[in-house]
């Protein structure tokens, strides 16, 4: 090699410009799902602390989410499609494995000729993705990055188990990711990831013909002991104290789960994201939905600081600061 | 630790967890059925009481602590002759 030369200039950081969010129009209460499996609006919101979801149709893909998602951050960003350069998706419940997402939603949303590529790190791959992201613009590999999370998870659920259909749903969130100024501080911190194989058994897929499965118990034991830790480090690498942070967004796999890491980190009720409500657990749409939600509810201060956490199957986790854009 | 020490131990994290007053964690009780503690709530009392006393206790194992007693004496039993 005798030339180093990289597409854009290296940055000295990377912020969120802008966010989008997309949930399908169909709405499913508890009572819904009451009526098909042995379950109560009572049980699923004092266990998951879902009371609504959305679905999507039966014709409504993982890219067609992506791309509304997508195409609401592009148009928030101010930027062109012709400014986007990398395009990642992330998602463990596409329809096929080929092609990816990120090719197809990129084209149709007149992003011409970017990198593009799937993140499979299932609930934590949005902010696997993002970190990702960032790196490439601090490197020059990317000048603008388009990041999506895009899941139709019902498509992989078996509809009649009660353990599984009342706590996944589908949706997308998306980020438009670029460069900061010189002399100006990044606006997404440090990634702290990492993977724990050896329960990978705990949520699988274990062919292509099964559903989903999931020991909940053994998820929560893990998720509640073992998150907060990361949580913690990503803020520490940011050089941000737990209540420096205007908000804290979790995968919103369980409000039981996100209530009793919040509690371990010390962060105020008020403070954390609860659109598992409302949005079920989307996977690794969960985190730029709820914050795509929040900034637009104008409950995120421009500016100010989130803590974001994916956490799922794998076990894959990933935990970063970010500048609310 | 003696057994006294655990369940006062053991009401303390009750309390905390699931908002019932210590002083109603008796040895008795059940925990689904006079404490209306549920499942979720057991595992984060399990995490909490290995935190607290250096005993796990497995998920496989929770189910079959149905009452404090069983839970107190689980915990005497594995405290590994510490006391």
């Amino acid at each position: 090699m005798t030339h180093f030369s990289t597409s854009f200039p290296p940055a000295p950081g990377a912020r969120v410009l802008s966010l989008g969010g997309y949930q399908p129009g169909n709405v499913v209460t508890n009572d819904d799902l009451a009526a098909r499996v042995d379950t109560s609006d009572e049980w699923i919101r004092s266990r998951v602390g879902i009371v609504s979801r959305r679905f999507a149709g039966p014709e409504e893909t993982v890219t067609d989410m992506a791309v509304v998602a997508g195409g609401k951050a592009l148009a928030g960003s101010g930027l062109s499609p012709a400014d986007i350069d990398l395009v990642m998706v992330a998602t463990c419940s596409n329809e096929v494995s080929i092609p990816n997402v990120a090719a197809v939603a990129a084209h149709r949303l007149g992003i011409v000729a970017p990198g593009a590529y799937d993140v499979n790190a299932a609930c934590a791959g949005f902010c696997y993705a993002l970190a990702s992201a960032s790196d490439a613009i601090r490197a020059g590999t990317s000048r603008y990055a388009l990041v999506i999370g895009a899941e139709k998870m019902t498509a992989w659920i078996d509809p009649d188990d009660r353990s599984t259909c009342i706590i996944f749903a589908d949706g997308a969130g998306a980020a438009v990711v670029g460069p900061v100024a010189d002399g100006e501080p990044p606006g997404i911190g440090p990634v702290a990831w990492g993977s724990a194989g050896d329960l990978a058994p705990k949520i699988a897929i274990p062919d292509r013909n099964s559903f989903m499965y999931q020991e909940g118990q053994a998820v929560f034991r893990w998720a509640t002991t073992a998150m907060h830790p990361i949580a913690t480090q990503a803020c520490e690498r940011a050089g941000v104290a737990v209540s420096d942070l205007a908000a804290f967004v979790p995968h919103q796999a369980n409000l039981r789960i996100i209530e009793s890491i919040a509690r371990k980190l010390g962060v105020p009720r008020e403070r954390v994201a609860d659109d598992i409500v409302h949005a079920g657990n989307t996977s690794s749409a969960s985190v730029p939905l709820a914050l795509s939600r929040m900034a637009e509810r104008g409950d995120l201060k421009p500016g100010s600081l989130a803590l974001l956490l994916g956490f799922g199957a794998g076990m894959c986790y990933a935990a970063q600061v970010i500048t609310v854009p | 630790m003696n057994e006294q020490e655990i369940l006062a131990g053991l009401g303390e994290i009750v309390e905390e967890i699931a908002g019932v007053p210590a002083d109603e964690v008796t040895p008795s009780k059940s925990f689904v059925d006079d404490l209306d503690i549920d499942s979720l709530s057991m595992v984060e009392i399990a995490v909490a009481a290995q935190d607290k006393f250096g005993v796990e206790i497995p998920d496989e194992q929770l189910k079959d602590l149905a009452t404090v007693q069983d839970v107190v004496n689980f915990v005497t039993k594995n405290a590994g002759g510490s006391a």
